[in-house]
């Protein structure tokens, strides 16, 4: 078992989100996370994926989603560099004399605080997984109250292109009629 | 000009060259329907359950390759046709379902008849539309037939709100479909289709495994000109029977559980597996990890989620069969193969199929013998599912491209009338017999009275043993013949037809098998008849689930190697 991030162009309508969600639910597969937002292309959203699964089978879901007529492209990034990240908003429970104390981690993870009220502070932070992860332990022992996480949302690294998904997709496309 | 939005989906339909729809109507869809007789082109035929639409679409587009087209009211007739539409999707069938919606003031809301269509059937449509704007018609119809029939075909469902098919606007026809998120590869990989090449000319044992890409290609030619060249023998699945005449020498019939043992054989000691439009289903390969042991693997197919689905394949083409074929056989060179044909002709003759017991009992295998020197091989048969599809598919020998129907992939009883009806409508020149189990045939049985309204001259032949007999061989070898709820009593089938208005006769003797069949095919209209067959008769050879295609079961002889504990039983389904 792998996490995987694939990552996908689609077509902005309704409908779709919930035709992804079920060629995985299909397969036994559960999403860990998925983020959607609108991409530099009008009418198409970008989604990130991250699942756990073998490779084979991630595989044949990928060629499954890549046939949704609404799917323009989709590819697993899991192998190449990529950047991910994650944001966070933590509501932690802060005392007068454990404020300064948070705010030092805060300003450590170079994360911000975006609300205090009397008995609470509630964290804004962005990174990849194990920053967040890290942060949350540090935060534990003083009182979590509240944590909401986006998915994790992905790009491969490199230049950037006019439009770096579709030169991505045409290779994938190579690849599989080779 | 403006146009409602009924009048707009007509004239997309004409537009697009349909010339039948099967259906029947509702509140939804009286809006449509009031539309129908503006378009006299389009011939409606009024079906009595929805699952007679689609599945009388789906018999319409296989014998004619065009798209099949049914209608249903909301609710209760959208969820009716969900079976057929699952059916023609495991199959590969262009079909197209328009189904009426409450109007789009009730969407959500628990309206009376609503369901929600496109929900259920997102995964067994290659596509579909809730259409909320009339405006939007035109293309979505143009693009729903152009999706149903490209690439690897399937079904497409469009969802018209009853609001919206009153509604007017501008009609505007695209001239063109502008689809880039859909771009089927239709030619293969050059560089693949020469790896391939190479195989093929090294190999000393190989085998085509031809399946219903084929058919829908139209590559008959490619086909028969690729097994020519090098000589390699074909072998087929079972809806790729008839994309190979059946009488060549190089036809060694058909794979899989209920395949000629010849061809198991064949396949089992192959060193090179030629696949093509096929997707290696668990019914063909049988146990797959002893599949083809010693083969390289070519696979061509359209669809590229096929390739590496079931089995490694060694050079994966992906593209339509017809055209991969005629840029393949560029490449191939003249061969003999003659130790391997004759290899296979010894096996043949060691492991005929052919051979029908010689009784006076009422063999089904004799009836279908039968119906084919009756029609000469020249019939389109169609089938319901059950082991008189078995026999249909071994004991008539299918020379003619595209002449044999059956529901494969979903193996859904009750298939048989209702496609034989769109099979016969399509083709009304083509003799069509429908070759339909006791069962199967009571599953949709009231289409009798459609082939009556309609005038729709099938022969219909009932395969009568009085059981659900294909889970009953089941039971008899793997459940200690325990026959729980498989016997199954039917009303005076001959009175059926003749209560529906046509004629039908009973056979209970061999000797009358010939006469009755005559009968059938002089009689200008729709005809039954009703073989009363050898009730516990098996089929054979069978492939018990879980084995490899080489542990071949040729007889009740040797069925005593075969798990006879059910818990033994592999995970597999009838
Ligand atoms: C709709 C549906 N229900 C159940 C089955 C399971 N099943 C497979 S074959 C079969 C028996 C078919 O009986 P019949 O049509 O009389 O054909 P026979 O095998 O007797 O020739 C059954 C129940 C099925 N394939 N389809
Ligand atoms: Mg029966």
């Amino acid at each position: 078992m792998t996490k995987h991030t694939i990552v996908a162009l689609v077509a902005d309508k309704p409908g779709v989100l919930n035709h992804m969600a079920s060629l995985f639910r299909r397969r036994g597969f559960n999403i860990e996370s998925i983020a959607v937002g609108h991409s530099e292309v009008p009418h198409r959203s970008r989604m990130t994926i991250v699942v756990d699964g073998a490779n084979t089978m991630v595989e044949q879901v990928r060629k499954q989603l890549d046939k949704v007529v609404d799917v323009v492209k989709v590819f697993d990034i899991t192998g190449d560099a990529m950047i991910a990240r994650e944001l966070a908003l933590i509501k932690v429970t802060a005392t007068s004399t454990t404020r300064s104390e948070i705010i030092e981690i805060v300003d450590i993870f170079r994360a911000n605080i975006v609300d205090v009220a009397s008995d609470s502070v509630t964290i804004e932070v962005t990174g990849d997984e194990n920053k967040i992860n890290s942060l949350l332990k540090l935060l534990r022992g003083f009182g979590i109250k509240e944590i909401a996480k986006t998915g994790r949302i992905a790009m491969a690294r490199g230049a950037a292109r006019a439009s770096p998904v579709e030169k991505k997709a045409t290779k994938a496309k190579g690849k599989k009629t080779s | 000009m403006k146009l409602t939005g009924a009048q707009m989906v007509c004239e997309g339909l004409v537009k697009e060259g349909v010339g039948v729809i099967f259906g029947i109507l509702g509140g939804a869809l009286l809006p449509l329907y009031d539309t129908l007789p503006q378009y006299p082109q389009l011939r409606h035929i009024l079906v009595r359950h929805e699952q007679g639409a689609a599945h009388a679409a789906d018999g319409y587009a296989r014998a004619t390759g065009k798209v099949g087209v049914c209608f249903a009211t909301s609710g209760p007739g959208a969820t009716n046709l969900v079976t057929g539409i699952a059916n023609a999707h495991l199959d590969s069938v262009p079909v197209l379902a328009i189904t009426g919606q409450v109007a789009r003031p009730f969407i959500g809301k628990d309206a009376f008849q609503e369901v929600d269509i496109t929900g259920i059937t997102l995964p067994i449509t290659k596509h579909n539309y809730l259409v909320m704007d009339a405006a939007e018609i035109p293309k979505v119809v143009k693009e729903a037939i152009y999706l149903a029939r490209t690439g690897r075909p399937g079904p497409v469902l469009i969802d018209l709100p009853r609001d919206v098919q009153i509604e007017q606007a501008e009609f505007h026809y695209p001239a063109k479909v502008d689809l880039p998120s859909y771009k089927p590869t239709l030619r293969g990989h050059p560089a693949q289709v020469k790896k391939a090449a190479k195989l093929i000319n090294e190999a000393q044992a190989p085998v085509i495994i031809a399946g219903r890409g084929v058919i829908i290609s139209g590559g008959y030619s490619e086909l028969k000109e690729l097994a020519e060249t090098a000589q390699i023998p074909v072998i087929t699945t079972l809806l790729g029977i008839s994309c190979f005449p059946e009488s060549h020498a190089l036809s060694y019939g058909m794979l899989g559980m209920h395949g000629m043992a010849y061809a198991n054989m064949a396949v089992d000691a192959a060193d090179l597996i030629i696949a093509i439009g096929m997707r290696f289903d668990d019914r063909a390969t049988a146990k797959v990890s002893a599949f083809a042991p010693h083969a390289h693997i070519i696979h061509i197919d359209i669809d590229p989620a096929e390739i590496g689905k079931n089995v490694r394949v060694d050079v994966p083409i992906v593209g339509d069969a017809a055209a991969v074929l005629k840029e393949l056989n560029k490449l191939v060179n003249p061969a003999k193969h003659i130790d391997w044909v004759r290899q296979l002709d010894d096996w043949r003759k060691e492991h005929p199929l052919t051979i029908i017991r010689d009784t006076e009992q009422l063999l089904p295998q004799y009836v279908v013998r039968q119906i084919y020197e009756a029609t000469k091989g020249e019939a389109i048969i169609v089938t319901g599912v059950g082991q008189h599809q078995m026999w249909a598919a071994q004991h008539y020998w299918y020379d003619r491209p595209n002449t044999f129907i059956s529901s494969g992939g979903l193996g859904t009883m009750g298939f048989g009338l209702p496609a034989s009806i769109g099979a016969k409508v399509g083709c009304p020149d083509e003799t069509v017999w429908c070759i339909d189990g006791d069962g199967s045939f009571q599953m949709t049985i009231q289409e009798l009275a459609t082939i009556v309204q309609e005038k729709v001259a099938v022969k219909i032949a009932v395969l009568h043993n009085n059981y659900l007999g294909m889970v009953r061989q089941w039971q008899e070898m793997f459940y200690g013949k325990r026959y729980v709820a498989t016997p199954l009593s039917s009303p005076d089938f001959v009175k059926i037809a003749q209560a529906y208005g046509f004629p039908a006769l009973r056979v209970e003797h061999k000797k009358e098998v010939i006469p009755a069949i005559q009968k059938a095919m002089e009689e200008p209209g729709p005809f039954l008849i009703d073989f009363n067959i050898e009730p516990e008769e098996n089929v054979y050879p069978m492939v018990p689930p879980g084995a490899a295609l080489s542990e071949v079961l040729e007889g009740p002889k040797k069925q005593a190697k075969a798990a006879k504990d059910s818990a033994k039983l592999p995970v597999s389904n009838l």
